[in-house]
């Protein structure tokens, strides 16, 4: 017993050094994989209360172009609205293949982005208390941005579309072929779209657009455009580089996306699979 | 006593902050960024107690894990270079270090810069190991560890000449 005590002494530093070792590789580990939520995150009351802080200040270098943005946006949404209500006249049936109104848009902040590493995540200042929750999709008015992952009362931590981890489902907007959109961690203005298959009509300038496979993305929201394509080696599916519409390294504010019948669907799935 | 404490303390939570506030966000060429809160492990007393210093640069580097959702990455950094710091001690001040009577401002110049350069690269390489967490850009890794490295020498030994205190 004394010997085992006196290797311990001895040894303390070593000992310690392992632990604290396993510990934070135990954490690495786990940022590694999409599905478990992390113990560690910046959606906390510290950091999230000093990224608000901070983005408070930064917020009013850029209010020009958030205003050029919301122009924008609102420039596109009135000549819809005028092409919407032209229609009603003759159109009076509902159109129940468009779903838009299952979903709930909620305005947030960013507080904190990171484009640079190889997986990237983004901090809100919405959290549970605002109703978001994790699996809401997060865009802007020009594409799409991540998913939440992490929640905590007042902020949370979105997984951005640059990061190795993520896996979104996205499909040619001339034709319903779909893939899944991946990242390589280089270049933040571009992703990679995989699993398209050889017999797709692909080519240069069309435009990526989110499909309705997944439960967190409405059908439809714009992604980026086809700047360059190959076939893959067995030649069967195509690798698309997209170049983004949306300027990641800039974002200001987005808009959270709420499913309100993903849990439904996903309960049915289930239920499904079960049998 | 309570002075290398107090400034040991208010060094850690600046170099924190700053590290996540402003210098994550540079990017230089798109991914060139400083890491300067390796200062903590530069300064840090050579007398120091080992242990202590270990839980230290634990902390330090979980700190910035926080901000930067990365998982225990700058953590894990943090630590392989505070247990290296003694044997890198020896190699680049020799005999002097085991006396322990060495202070660092009053170093020469070249032990100095290979003490510095060895501890930041040391900690760039595991950062980058795992923050990629494969070894498929093996080049990508190095070109990483060596520019950021550069880049964080620099602002090092910069930082320390501004605030030297020139009271000889």
């Amino acid at each position: 017993m004394q010997q085992i005590i006196n290797f311990l002494i001895r040894n303390k530093n070593n000992l310690l050094f392992l632990l604290l070792l396993g510990f934070s590789l135990f954490l690495t580990i786990q940022s590694h994989s999409y599905q478990k939520s992390k113990f560690i995150s910046s959606a906390n009351f510290l950091s999230g209360g000093i990224y608000s802080w901070t983005s408070n200040i930064n917020s009013y270098f850029s209010l020009e172009e958030y205003n050029l943005r919301l122009l924008e946006e609102n420039e596109r949404l009135r000549s819809r609205l005028s092409t919407y209500e032209d229609s009603l006249e003759i159109k009076t049936y509902v159109d129940t293949t468009y779903a838009e109104g299952n979903y709930i848009f909620r305005a947030s902040e960013v507080i904190n982005n990171n484009y640079a590493k190889v997986d990237n995540y983004l901090t809100l200042k919405s959290g549970a208390r605002d109703g978001v929750e994790r699996d809401m999709g997060v865009i802007t008015s020009r594409g799409i941005v991540g998913i939440i992952e992490n929640v905590s009362p007042n902020f949370s931590t979105v997984i951005s579309i640059l990061n190795s981890n993520s896996r979104i489902n996205a499909q040619l907007k001339e034709s319903n072929h779909f893939g899944s959109l991946t990242w390589n961690g280089k270049d933040p203005n571009h992703v990679q779209l995989t699993d398209i298959p050889s017999v797709a009509p692909v080519s240069v300038g069309d435009t990526i657009i989110t499909g309705g496979r997944s439960l967190i993305f409405p059908k439809g929201i714009p992604i980026g455009r086809i700047e360059d394509f190959s076939l893959d080696q067995s030649e069967s599916f195509f690798n698309i580089s997209v170049e983004l519409f949306n300027d990641m390294t800039n974002i200001g504010y987005v808009y959270i996306i709420e499913n309100t019948q993903q849990e439904e669907i996903r309960r049915l799935q289930n239920l499904t699979e079960d049998e | 006593m309570n002075s290398v404490i107090v400034s040991n303390t208010v060094r850690f939570i600046v170099l924190v902050l700053l590290q996540v506030l402003l210098l994550n966000n540079i990017n230089f060429l798109g991914y060139i960024n400083p890491y300067l809160y390796v200062m903590f492990l530069v300064l840090y007393p050579f007398n120091g107690n080992q242990t202590l210093f270990l839980i230290l640069s634990f902390l330090l580097g979980l700190g910035v894990d926080i901000f930067e959702d990365s998982g225990g990455i700058n953590a894990a950094a943090c630590l392989v270079a505070a247990y290296i710091r003694p044997t890198v001690l020896r190699f680049s001040f020799g005999v002097s270090y085991d006396y322990q009577t060495i202070k660092f401002s009053s170093t020469p110049a070249g032990s100095r810069i290979s003490y510095v350069a060895i501890l930041v690269l040391v900690h760039h390489f595991v950062l980058f190991l795992l923050e990629f967490f494969n070894f498929a850009h093996f080049l990508l890794l190095v070109k990483k560890t060596f520019f950021s490295g550069l880049f964080t020498i620099l602002l090092i030994f910069l930082t320390l000449a501004l605030f030297s205190r020139k009271s000889k």
